[in-house]
């Protein structure tokens, strides 16, 4: 069944390579507890608390201007693991707190608030609808989703269900229609519902694809045809999992179509989604909730104590 | 965005001039260039630790050839080891085992398990000429089973048809029961998506694996996967055990360190790569663009292969006869505009070449972006077909329609004009040097590889690089169609 390689040079590469993981893993469990008790904070312990967050993706830049601010404060003092890791996690949760804004749609006069859901393939847009639907009709908003998304097989069929789940209904047109052309009409039936709130979805796209970012801003125009206010937000969903190529994504479709913030999927999972005090501090975009399953009320607010936290491992 | 790793050597190696062997000293100081570069193409640091060491290992001591740089010859063997590691041979998916072959692909929520399945199915059967059974037992997500079945109808797959209540281990049975019965060669089973930490849903693939004992368990994970991808692969390798790797999303532009990651903890072979959202969109895995990836050295063979399915050559042939006349239209301009972006854009173009990261640079300075190529492209599309072909009719009322109708300002449209102008001199210099020959290479012909501008490359010590041309690029340094070549002649900073 496997296919290990044989050679015994290859073998003792792979060999080393586990050990060194199961090495780095224990420490990782064990916290960074394990790297003081009382004791010093040298050059090699601040190494190792850098590596610490570059495993959670907060990117060399970020963990090395983490960890200077850390050894201005504390270098050479006697610290235990508890002090380092709270001092870590304040330091992030100031970076964060900017960017803590939920996302509310505002009355507006001219209704429907539009949200446009962007982002790239698999990131959560789709059910992020469905979890946003619902909390919007729980608040008492009459909400329409739109099934932007008129390229994947079934991408359709799924926002109907989300639709059904969230009480919401579904503006749809076959696959392969225009997606600028489904906005637009789904705008004007938003309308005459008099809805408050239309949430369109879109075809999951790279930010690299220049033709379907083009296609998304055509999304916009079009709807500013309309009122030229919308969309009065754009959210940008970035998988939780992503590393340094959130940068990129977040550049580009905020160059490409004004992303006025974000929300951060699929948390529940074994990656930390440290990316996002990277982008705090690049971008300052806010983030507006944190997905932490597949269910329907499974999307959050964003908190920076409890993020930071939990980026450092502190229980609760 | 991210400096490659001959950039950040090149400042390292700068400093030494030194021929011989590389000393200890040396070889460190390369190794935290290394370190970072691989840790900022996302390699999960164990992974980024392990690698480091051997490569330091293999470094010290080494000769440095006559012809490279100190810089170049670590680079040279950073990407060897790079290349061992991710497996220096492609291995296909393997089917020698009594039909039907049960394949059980599992990864994380949304990272293309089901569009995988589908490309997959294509591709044996169109290639393989097998029979093959798709069957879905994602009872989880929304129209799961409907997407499959769409995908099935898409690539002329039979799906197991759909029935309400079963668990995905009942599904799987009746999926290679109907295998047997129906004479199908393969069966493909789609699961849902999960997270490695979720201990209900790891039994539950497990319980699938057991009822139907796949022959292959692919892990399909996302190109644009950070740290994570370490603990994602090592949970699924040890609770499901997998056999093989298909990265997708690899026609973005991360660096995919995930994938040296996901190898190098398991140790399983990446197969497969998913290189869009159509079904065609499936290649077989090469170590060495990988590598060249992650190191930032630029994806060569990559470009040379797009170029030359992009570029129709019998137009290409046309329009560079009519080039030789010495007639270069606004009309043949629009088209080379049109071609950089079907390549995928300037940042597309940029992001394959090797040795292109201080171009790139001096790109952003200049602020020459895809959005250019776009308000260049609408400029002349403004234009009437008498205005294009003949130019010179182009007054100042002209001028300001033609901006109007394009949204951008007359200085936008001198500049084309302007632009278009250099353009045409340089066509007919270069016909007139390199004759036909070289203005057919630079549009999809023969044509050498252009040097890297500025001794940024990767000279003599680096793996060979394919012959021939570099289709649409080719012609003296480094000349992007519509661009009228880069660096010189590149049109100037715009605010
Ligand atoms: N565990 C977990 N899974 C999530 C979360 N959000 C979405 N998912 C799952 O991720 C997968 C992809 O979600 P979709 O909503 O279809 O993503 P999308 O961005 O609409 O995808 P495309 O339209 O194909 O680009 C599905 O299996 C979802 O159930 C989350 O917060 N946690
Ligand atoms: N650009 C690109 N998109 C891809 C690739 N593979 C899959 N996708 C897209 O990624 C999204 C998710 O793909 P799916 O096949 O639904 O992923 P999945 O793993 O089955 O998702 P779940 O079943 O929800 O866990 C879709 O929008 C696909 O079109 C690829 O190689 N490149
Ligand atoms: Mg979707
Ligand atoms: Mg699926």
């Amino acid at each position: 069944m496997s296919a290990e390689p044989a050679s015994p040079e290859r073998k003792g590469w792979f060999a080393r390579l586990r050990d060194g993981l199961a090495k780095s893993s224990r420490r990782l469990a064990d916290g960074i507890t394990s790297l003081f008790v009382k004791r010093r904070l040298d050059a090699a312990t601040l190494e190792e608390l850098e590596d610490l967050l570059i495993t959670a993706d907060l990117g060399v830049e970020t963990a090395a201007k983490l960890t200077a601010n850390l050894a201005r404060e504390k270098f050479d003092k006697e610290v235990t693991g508890d002090e380092v890791r709270a001092a870590f996690a304040a330091d992030i949760a100031a970076i964060l707190a900017p960017v803590a804004v939920p996302l509310e749609p505002r009355e507006i006069a001219n209704k429907p608030f539009v949200v446009l859901m962007v982002g790239v393939n698999g990131s959560g847009k789709t059910t992020t609808i469905g979890k946003l639907a619902r909390q919007w009709t729980d608040a008492g908003k009459s909400v329409v989703l739109a099934a932007g998304d008129t390229f994947r097989a079934a991408a359709v069929e799924q926002l109907r269900v989300w639709g059904e789940r969230s009480g919401c209904p579904v503006i749809e047109k076959p696959h392969g229609a225009d997606a600028a052309a489904l906005a637009f009409d789904a705008l004007v039936e938003a309308r005459e519902r008099k809805a408050d709130v239309l949430i369109i979805d879109t075809a999951g796209r790279l930010q690299n694809k220049a033709g379907l970012m083009e296609e998304l801003a055509k999304v916009i125009r079009v709807l500013k045809k309309q009122d030229p206010e919308a969309p009065h937000a754009t959210v940008l969903v970035l998988d939780g999992t992503v590393g340094q190529n959130a940068h990129a994504q977040v550049k580009t479709f905020r160059e490409m179509v004004n992303v006025t913030g974000l929300i951060v999927t699929k948390l529940d999972g074994s990656a930390r989604g440290g990316i996002v005090v990277a982008l705090a501090q690049s971008q300052g975009l806010p983030v507006h909730a944190v997905g932490v399953g597949e269910g329907i009320d499974d999307l959050h607010p964003f908190e920076p104590d409890a993020f930071a936290r939990s980026l450092m491992g502190i229980e609760g | 965005m991210f400096e490659g790793l001959s950039e950040r050597l090149g400042s390292v190696f700068d400093r030494l001039r030194k021929r011989g062997a590389l000393s200890e000293a040396d070889v460190t100081a390369a190794m935290r260039e290394v370190r970072v570069a691989l840790l900022e193409a996302d390699v999960a640091l164990p992974v980024v630790k392990t690698f480091v060491d051997r490569v330091r290992e293999r470094a010290i001591g080494r000769e440095v050839l006559r012809s490279v740089t100190p810089g170049q010859m670590v680079v040279k063997i950073v990407h060897d080891e790079l290349v061992d590691m991710l497996g220096s041979d492609s291995q296909a998916i393997n089917l020698n085992a009594p039909a039907p072959v049960p394949i059980l692909m599992v990864g994380l929520q949304g990272g293309g398990k089901t569009t995988t399945t589908a490309k997959i199915a294509k591709r044996l059967r169109e290639r393989d000429r097998k029979k093959v059974l798709m069957a879905s037992l994602d009872v989880t997500r929304p129209a799961a089973r409907e997407q499959l079945r769409i995908l099935g109808e898409q690539v002329g797959v039979a799906t197991l048809p759909i029935i309400n209540g079963e668990t995905p281990a009942a599904i799987a049975k009746r999926a290679m029961t109907a295998g047997r019965l129906q004479g199908y060669d393969v069966v493909i089973l789609d699961t849902a998506g999960r997270t490695s930490i979720d201990e209900g849903l790891m039994a539950e693939v497990r319980a699938v694996r057991d009822a139907v004992n796949p022959h292959e368990v692919l892990l399909v994970a996302d190109a644009l996967t950070g740290q994570d991808a370490v603990t994602t692969a090592t949970n699924f390798h040890e609770r499901v055990g997998i056999t093989g790797i298909v990265l997708t999303r690899v026609d973005g532009d991360s660096r995919g360190g995930a994938a040296l990651s996901m190898r190098g903890v398991t140790g399983m072979p990446i197969k497969m790569l998913g290189v869009g959202e159509k079904v065609d969109d499936i290649e077989d895995f090469h170590p060495e663009r990988l590598a060249g990836r992650i190191l930032g050295m630029g994806d060569v063979v990559s470009l040379v292969e797009k170029a030359a399915e992009t570029i129709d050559a019998e137009e290409a042939q046309k329009t560079a006869e009519r080039m030789m006349r010495g007639s270069f239209t606004l009309d043949d301009m629009a088209a080379q505009l049109k071609q950089v972006r079907k390549l995928g854009g300037l940042g597309g173009i940029m992001g394959m070449l090797p040795g292109v990261g201080k171009l790139q640079k001096q790109m952003a300075g200049a602020n020459v972006d895809d959005k250019m190529l776009k308000r260049q492209e609408a400029v002349i599309s403004s234009m009437t077909r008498e205005e294009r072909r003949n130019p010179k009719i182009l007054n100042a009322s002209r001028r300001k329609r033609i901006a109007a109708g394009s949204g951008t300002q007359v200085q936008d449209v001198n500049r084309v004009l302007k632009q278009h102008q250099d353009m045409a001199r340089m066509m007919k210099q270069v016909g007139k040097m390199g004759g036909k020959g070289a203005l057919a290479g630079l549009f999809g012909g023969g044509g050498g590889m252009p040097a890297p501008p500025q001794g940024g490359g990767m000279g003599g010590g680096l793996p060979p690089m394919p012959g021939g041309g570099m289709p649409g690029l080719g012609g003296g340094g480094m000349r992007l169609p519509g661009l009228g070549g880069l660096p010189p002649g590149f049109p100037g900073k715009r605010k």
